[in-house]
């Protein structure tokens, strides 16, 4: 009775359409997944979208500012700054998407293994409250000095540095799961540990792993530039926005529009992370998300 | 209390171990051989020889390790290789600056964000908190540096109200010291804010929600009375919690504000030692500024017997 009374309202009300009503509930992953997906676009067809050899030097067309022929003027060795800097998403990418993967990956191993096996846990999580307290920046800065400039270094030492964070994460989530009805009563059906893990355990650890994953992908963005700027990140060889930064920080009085194209791509990619990140989290989390 | 006090003090010591080891680890599991990598491409053999024997990697592993041991619990952080001075007194020279930029930016990012967060929880879901949220995101996205770069080029290179970079001890006058610092503490801070900002509208919005605050309201008193004494005050513990551990983005944002604005600290020694390879450096500042992070967050847990009575250790 209750439901043909309702079942008018609903047929009236879907007027609008399907794209303005996820756009209307999930604002932020559109705009961020939107940004995104323009971005990774630019780091696909890079070589197509009028740009020239980022590595070619020419001497007699140093130091030009923003023109027709070059869009974002030229850098020192007369590098063109638009070319380098559509290219430089490419590493930005990577690194970030690589970054967030591996991270997310190892600290799901190490979360499960903490979460289960309590002399692991004891070791294990003395050691991540250790690399914990240094500072994540810091601690990619200090294992990059031990290694050879490389983007594959780059995204490593990155993820090593936030692996702690990650794991606690997920021995969190994994020590409430533990003591769930539903685990203790596969348990108690004879279920092994292993398929208790993929079947209960696993499929509830995506959704947390997701949000945070994303804010992982954001803060490696910022540290392959910050490592990059400093000097001790991607190789300068490669253009990367960092490198492109940090090569420009001493002639920044005369060329700062060298700096100011890369840090506008840097800060509209990083935002556009965090509010997918936000809004995923928005979505996923409802509990959370009212108190954010 | 002083038995907490006590056990929480001892509690940082395998905390800090780790970091040693880890600190220690870090020349020994290095890929290759630390000494080659250290001296460079264009060193001789005996070069490399001579730095292996500074770093004691000419000695066997559990001599290295007892040696590295009984040197920090000394207090000795080893010597430069490049400057041939010990790390302490390359630290002790460089100090200054970086305390008086983390003080500043710690000032700045407390007056910035405290009032947006209160405010933003107490116009919640009017534009007034959609803006300060999209500030806090936004300050969340704009890497130190780029801030950094955009400060120097509108107010020191267009207005010219600040000078462009560089550092002036306190001790040469105020005014001078001022002028240097305000942009570097804004460039550093614009992150730190973000977070704070965003913790005290979480917080406060918790805490406007409560009975007592409706209480307060209804009895007459003035909206400020009811939003700082009665609100912040019983809000403050969550909001300490971040600002301990934002002091890890202050940190790490040190290293590269020193670079942007040319300010001689520690973060610009790490980044100098790093570019040398000047490894008993790095090791240092890696300890130094972890230990700083660890005891500042025993600070905050002891703070919160002052914010909130009802705490007891």
């Amino acid at each position: 009775m209750t439901a043909t009374a309702l079942e008018p309202t609903v047929a009236a009300k879907p007027a609008e359409g399907r794209v303005r009503r996820v756009l209307r509930r999930h604002p932020k992953i559109v705009i961020g997944g939107t940004i995104l997906l323009l971005i990774a676009l630019v780091a696909i067809f890079a070589p197509y979208l009028a740009t020239v050899d980022p590595q070619k030097v020419s001497p007699a067309r140093r130091m030009r500012w923003p023109q027709e022929l070059y869009w974002f003027g030229t850098d020192m060795m007369g590098r063109d700054v638009w070319s380098r800097t559509l290219y430089g998403t490419r590493v930005s990418l990577v690194v970030g998407i690589g970054a967030a993967a591996l991270a997310t990956v190892g600290g799901l191993a190490l979360g499960l293994i903490t979460g289960f096996i309590r002399w692991a846990d004891a070791i294990l999580m003395r050691i991540m409250d250790g690399l914990m307290s240094i500072p994540a920046v810091l601690l990619a800065i200090a294992l990059m000095a031990i290694t050879q400039a490389s983007i594959q270094n780059v995204i490593i030492a990155i993820a090593i540095a936030e692996l702690p964070r990650v794991t606690r994460l997920v021995r969190g989530v994994v020590l409430s799961l533990r003591e769930q009805p539903f685990v203790e009563a596969a348990t108690a059906a004879g279920t092994g540990l292993a398929m208790t893990m993929i079947r209960h355990i696993l499929p509830n650890t995506v959704a947390p792993l997701l949000v945070q994953g994303t804010y992982v992908c954001a803060s490696a963005m910022i540290t392959e530039a910050i490592l990059s700027f400093i000097g001790a990140g991607t190789p300068p060889i490669i253009p990367s926005w960092g490198n492109i930064m940090s090569e420009a920080r001493s002639i920044f009085q005369v060329g700062w529009y060298i700096v100011v194209f890369p840090s506008v791509f840097l800060s509209i990619t990083v935002l556009s992370v965090n509010l997918l990140g936000d809004g995923m989290r928005d979505a996923l989390d409802p509990r959370l998300a009212r108190r954010m | 209390m002083f038995a907490y006090i006590v056990r929480r003090l001892l509690a940082t010591i395998p905390v800090m171990g780790v970091v040693a080891l880890f600190v220690f680890a870090l020349l020994h599991l290095t890929p290759g051989d630390p000494a080659v990598l250290i001296a460079g491409e264009l060193a001789t053999d005996a070069d490399i020889a001579a730095i292996r024997a500074k770093l004691g990697l000419d000695q066997p592993f559990h001599i290295q390790l007892a040696t590295w041991l009984w040197s920090l619990a000394r207090g000795d952080l080893g010597i430069s290789i490049f400057t041939n001075l010990p790390v302490t007194r390359l630290i002790e020279q460089r100090l200054e600056p970086t305390l008086m930029l983390t003080l500043t930016t710690l000032i700045v990012s407390i007056v910035i964000a405290l009032p947006l967060g209160i405010i933003s929880a107490w116009k919640a879901g009017t534009w007034i908190d959609t803006a300060v949220m999209s500030f806090a995101v936004f300050g969340f996205s704009v890497p130190v540096f780029v801030l950094g770069f955009v400060l120097i080029l509108v107010f020191s290179l267009q207005l010219d109200w600040f000078p462009v970079q560089g550092y002036t001890s306190i001790s040469e006058g105020f005014l001078p010291f001022l002028a240097n610092i305000t942009l570097p503490s804004v460039a550093l801070g614009m992150i730190y804010a973000a977070l704070i900002a965003r913790i005290t509208r979480a917080s406060m919005l918790d805490v406007l929600a409560q009975d007592y605050i409706r209480t307060a309201d209804a009895k007459g008193l003035a909206t400020f009375d009811v939003l700082i004494r009665h609100g912040l005050k019983n809000a403050a513990v969550p909001i300490v919690t971040v600002i301990g551990i934002g002091i890890a983005l202050l940190i790490s944002g040190v290293v590269v504000t020193e670079t942007v604005f040319a300010i001689p600290g520690l973060g610009r020694l790490t980044v100098d030692a790093i570019v040398k390879r000047d490894y008993p450096i790095v090791q240092g500042m890696v300890l130094l500024f972890s230990a700083v992070y660890v005891f500042i967050n025993l600070l905050v847990d002891l703070s919160y017997t002052l914010l909130d009575p009802r705490i007891r250790y």
